[in-house]
Parts: C-alpha cells; structure tokens; sequence
C-alpha cells in the first residue's frame, strides 16, 4: 500500500491528470484484494441454506436441545466466512427430516435461490440425543446428496452443541476445502475470578471455563499443537516462570524455570520445542527448548528487551519476535538459529506477532504513530511476510493487541481495550465480520487459537 | 459486699445495655439533611508544616500552620490553636499532626508527618526486623523515562544515597521491582520492566551493593502506582522499587 501510493504519486507526475486518477483508483482496488490468505475469503460464496431441523420425539427436552442445535449450525455456518446465508425467514415453510420430505426445487426458486441446503432431524430418547443430518445440492436434483451424517450422544446443551460444531465442520471442509474451525478452542486471560487466571472457551464464545487457579497473575496461554497442555507465565514469589497446566490431567504440572524473568511461550507446530523469553543474563533474550523443558539453548544477543517469540508454523525454521534493541518495539523475523534477523516493520510501536498457519503472513498490533502525546492508535495490522506489504484490519475503535491465528488462517482473534477494560474479539483476516466474544464479566484479554 | 458488688454489676449491666438500646435507636433515626451551605461564607483553608519532616529521637522539629476563613481550629493531640503560628514539638515517636479549621464556610484540613528515627543501635540490633517505614526512607525509589530503561542523570543522587544505607546495614537483602506504565503491549512491558530492574540492581553494584543482596522482579504494566492516564501518572509508574527480601 505504501509502494503502491509512492507510484501513484510518480505517476501523477509524469501522466495526465486523468490518467493518475485511473492508476490511482485501480491500484486503491488491488490493495483493498492483495489479502489473499489461500482460504477462499473473498472467492465467490456459495449460497447455503440451513432448515431447522426436524424433532423427531416428544421428549420435553426435544425443544431446548433442538434450539441450541439449529442456533449453533446457523452461527457456525455463517461465521465461517465462506457462504452467502440464505435468511431463515427465506426458507420453505415445510422443514424436512430426512431426504423424501425434502422438496428442493423450493429450496433453488426465489426467495431462497439456495446453491445447497442442510437438513436433518434430531430426537431424544432415554437420555440419548441423536441427529440425523444431510447436505444436499439443490442444483442437482439427480443426486443430490452431499452428506449424510449421523451422531448420538448423552442428551445435554454441550453435547448438542458439540454435534452441531462437528457436523458444521463436515459440511466447511467439503465445500470450502480447508478443515473447518468449529470444535477448537479458544484460551485466553480473564479477571473474572478476581485474578488473572488462564481460561478456555469454545470457538464461538460459549462454554466459557477457569482452567488456573495461581491467585496471582497468568498471562500469555498458549495452547500446545495436540491440546494436551497449556504453557504460560505465571508471577511466583520469585517473579516469572513459564507454567504447564495438563488438560489430560486438569491440573498443573511441574516445568523447569531456567531463573530470571521467564515469559511468552511459543509451541513449534510439532510440538517439540518451545520459544520464550527469559533474563537468565539480565537482559531478556529469546531462547528455545524442548517441549519438556530440557535443552535450554540461547537464540538473540540483543541489548534491551526481546519477548513474543512465535514460530513458523509451515517450517518451524524461522521465528518472528518483539525487540526494542533500537527503541520503541520492532517486528523482526529470524532463522530458528539465530542467524538473517530481518526488520520487518519500519517504525512506531509493534508488537505480538502470530505467524499464520500457512506460513504467508504476520498478524501484530502496531501503533504507527506512537509516543507521548501522539493521537496514534493501537490496531492489528497483517504483513505478506515475501513482499512486506501490509494492511490494516482495525480502525479507530479501543486499542486492539494479541492476534492469533485460527487454524484454518480464515480468522483472527484478539483483545479490543476501551476505558481500561478489555475483550475478546473475532474477525475474518481481511478485516470484516468483526464481533465480540467474551462476555460475562470482568477483564478478558490475550487469546490463544488451538492448533484443532 | 456481695449483695452491693452483684447490684454494682447489675447497674452496670443495665447501664450498658440502656446505652446500647439509645445507641441503636440513635442509628435508626434519620439524619438531619445537612445544612445547605450558605453561599456568602468563604470556605476555610488550612496549611501545615513540620521542618525537619525527619528527626532522631531526643530531637525537636517546629510545627507552622495557617488558616483563614475558619473561627474553630484545632490541632489533634494539641488542642485548640490560634489561626496561625508556630510550635516547637518533641514527640518520641512518629507522629501526625492533624489540622482542623472550622468555619462558616465549612472545614478544612492538612496533615504533616513528623518521622522520629529510632536510636541507631537499635536499628542494627534488629537488622532482620527492619521495619519497611525506616526502609522507605532511607532507600527511595528510581524514575524512568518513557520506553527507557537507562538510569537518569538525576536518579543518580538517590542510587548512591540508597547504596549508602545497604552498605551500612549488610544483611538487608533487597528486591527490586520493575514498573511500567500503562500504555503499550503487556508481554514487552514485562521485558522492559525487567530491564529496568536489573538497570537499577547493576547501578546498586556500581555502587559496592553485593548483587548476592539484590533480586529482581518485573510488573510490567500489572501493578500501577497511580491509574490516572496522565504524564505524572505514568512517571510515577514507571520506576525501580525497593523493598526488603524476606
């Protein structure tokens, strides 16, 4: 976008007045489509239509139930960034159970106009729920199954929810062609107990529960790849160490600390090592381990602070990290090693990188304009890290921080701050669809995407 | 005796108890509304001194103090006190002395601290008992500049002054917490509060402080001094803490 902007302006120069305007306008178009994360965001959507499902009981639990379900399939669906919803008020009045109920020349015909709809049934009988559920195209009235799924499980709200994910998940990785994102997690900070404890929820915002109990400060979780643990820095007695709370086991386990000031943990998409800052020296660096702990082995040699490694998770070759070796925090990016450190932002204030899954960008807050005084916001920006170009995805609402990634590099969660008091916010990685997570009090910050 | 000791408690008892029951029903009665205050009396303005703020036992300091607009001012501890003047005290101990003028207007009131030092044998037989308020005053607190974790030219004075105490009392041993203030991003401030608080542990070792005595421990931006969003504020937050290691 600056590039682009300079060449506007040489063009300017040297063409008619008319001709910049032309340049201008179609250059202003491709930075609005260079965000391409290889996920379909911005590919033409299919028109998707979701009925309400079927009861098939009379069970007085058939009613709560089946709400969560058609609720969580209808969300999950049209959070996922890569249909067009047909309205429910759209739809057929009839709902089908099963395939012979379906009409689908009613589904394809105005108002609808469905590409392909999703239908099922769902029943309650002895305490077991079980949901039938079906994707059909209704453009192809030959063989129009896509999809035919069945799940049963214990008859509660989770579970039902956890059904409605799991099925939505199918019917994303079919038609968007990247495993969908409905049955990760979502680990985060919140003051909700009093303290900064770490706490989890669904991808959504729902199911929202305390994973630590420290009483006095964790920050900084981070989920490992196969959702076994959850590293941390927690503030002890003797300052900071990195933490390891088991979700085999639902409790901490113990990690070595190296000494020092020992903060922000990052997994290697293997799951073999970390990365994190430590002040073993005095100074904070970035060091590497191994996931157990052992192996402690020196990566910077930077004066002045260095914290929130992240590594690359298409290669774990390289790490991206925060260093204030010039002053105000830099983005830099270096091999595993230690060695091509690269800069990567050209001033103000960056800081908390997220690699994404894909390897091709950077997401992190920069303040471009920061200083005492200066009216600059604090907002997340993403970087093509091959061409360094950038973009901005948050505008002039509270200061945002603490990107990352959903697996699927469709989504960016991150913490949104205003007067003080800060949540957990989601939105499509080209910016759009923003809205909150976190809800039910206190202060939620710093979230981390599972891996799954 | 017993007959009068037993009626003595008895009365005693329900002497007690009557005040008790007035004491009660005096909570349950609603206040008066409080008088609306009378435009033309200007409210009363009342300013305390004590010089030396700081004394050793067996010393004396001089208390001034001023006050206008008020007809009723009063010292805590001393009595009623004319408008304005000046007193030499000799308290054993540390003490504060509360100014009080009422007037028309409505009240005012200001504070001074006299601190009286124990004898300072007495400090050096209780070392591992130090107590924090004698700490505090002796050791004072570092200042930082913004995203800055160098030692200012004017915290210069204060390391050596804080140098000067630890090497007196050798078995103190000290931690000191790096602050930040509140802007900027939480993972960076706690690197950089670090730094500031090994900046202050090497300027303490420059200064002849054993580093076997000194232990550092970053806030970051998670405890603040003072929550306003303002430059004083956040100079206030950002600094080098002392306290004694227990």
């Amino acid at each position: 976008m600056n590039s682009g902007r300079r060449q506007s302006f040489f063009s300017l120069r040297c063409f008619l007045f008319f001709v910049a305007i032309l340049t201008f306008s179609d250059l202003c178009a491709q930075s609005q489509d260079w965000v391409r994360t290889g996920t379909n965001l911005g590919a033409a959507k299919i028109r998707l239509a979701v009925a309400n499902f079927k009861p098939t009981t009379t069970d007085p639990e058939t009613g709560e139930l089946k709400n969560a379900f058609d609720t969580t399939l209808f969300n999950d669906l049209s959070n996922a960034g890569i249909f067009d919803m047909v309205s429910k008020s759209m739809a057929p009045p009839l709902m089908p159970g099963s395939p012979q109920e379906i009409n689908l020349a009613q589904w394809s015909a105005a108002p609808s106009n469905a590409d392909m709809v999703a239908f099922g049934a769902i029943g309650v009988n002895s305490g077991k729920v079980t949901v039938l559920g079906y994707l059909f195209d209704a453009k192809n009235q030959q063989s129009p199954q896509i999809l035919g799924k069945q799940y049963s499980d214990n008859a509660n709200v989770n579970n039902v929810r956890n059904i409605a994910h799991r099925f939505a998940d199918e019917i994303i990785t079919r038609l968007g062609g990247i495993a969908g994102i409905c049955e990760t997690k979502i680990y985060y900070v919140s003051t909700r107990s009093g303290n900064k404890e770490i706490w989890v929820m669904d991808y959504d915002g729902e199911n929202a529960h305390q994973l630590t109990h420290l009483g006095t400060i964790a920050l900084s979780p981070r989920v490992s790849p196969d959702n076994s643990r959850v590293a941390f820095s927690g503030l002890g007695k003797n300052g900071w160490s990195i933490k390891m709370y088991s979700l085999l086991l639902n409790r901490l386990v113990s990690f070595p600390s190296p000494g020092g000031t020992t903060v922000s943990p990052a997994w290697s998409s293997d799951g073999s090592k970390l990365a994190l800052s430590t002040s073993i020296t005095g100074d904070p660096e970035i060091y590497t381990m191994s996931g157990d702990g052992t192996g402690l082995h020196r990566v910077t040699a930077f004066h002045g602070p260095d914290v929130s490694p992240v590594w690359n998770p298409k290669t774990n070759a390289q790490i991206a990290w925060v260093s204030g070796r010039t002053g105000l925090p830099q983005i830099y990016i270096m091999d595993a090693d230690g060695a091509n450190v690269q800069r990567m932002t050209d001033g103000g204030y960056a800081t908390s990188p997220a690699w994404s899954p894909n390897g091709q960008f950077l997401a992190f807050a920069w303040n471009r304009k920061y200083g005492p005084g200066a009216p600059g916001g604090q907002d997340i920006y993403i970087m093509d890290i091959a061409s360094r170009r950038w973009t901005q995805l948050t505008h002039d609402s509270g200061r945002c921080d603490f990107p990352s990634w959903s697996p699927d590099s469709r989504h960016i969660v991150f913490q949104r701050e205003d007067g003080g008091h800060s949540e957990i916010w989601t939105m499509l990685a080209d910016g759009t669809e923003q809205h909150q997570l976190s809800h039910g009090g206190g202060s939620n910050s710093m979230p981390n995407w599972s891996w799954k | 005796m017993q007959v009068n000791h037993r009626k003595y408690i008895a009365s005693i008892v329900s002497l007690a108890a009557l005040l008790t029951v007035a004491g009660c029903h005096k909570k349950k009665a609603v206040p008066p509304p409080p008088p609306p205050p009378t435009a033309a009396a200007p409210a009363p303005t009342a300013e305390i001194t004590v010089n030396p703020t700081s004394i050793n036992a067996g010393d004396s300091a001089v208390l001034t103090w001023k006050t206008t607009n008020a007809t009723d001012i009063s010292i805590e501890g001393v009595g009623q006190v004319a408008s304005s003047g000046t007193m030499n005290v000799k308290p054993t101990e540390s003490t504060n002395y509360h100014l009080i003028a009422r007037g028309d207007g409505g009240s005012a009131d200001a504070t001074a601290r006299l601190t009286v030092n124990a004898p300072q044998q007495q400090s050096n037989l209780n070392e591992q008992n130090m107590d924090d308020t004698l700490f505090h005053q002796n050791v004072h607190d570092i200042f930082y500049d913004y995203d800055s974790y160098e030692i200012r030219p004017d915290a210069q004075p204060t390391i050596q002054q804080d140098a000067a105490f630890l090497n007196q009392h050798p078995n103190i041993k000290v931690v000191i917490g790096g602050y930040c203030d509140e802007r900027g991003s939480t993972e960076y401030n706690l690197t950089l509060g670090e730094n500031r608080a090994n900046a202050a542990k090497q300027a303490l070792v420059n200064a002849g402080v054993s580093p076997d005595r000194l232990r550092t421990v970053s806030y970051g931006k998670e405890k603040q001094f003072c929550t306003d969003h303002t430059e004083q504020c956040w100079q206030q937050n950002r600094r080098a803490q002392f306290n004694i290691d227990r």
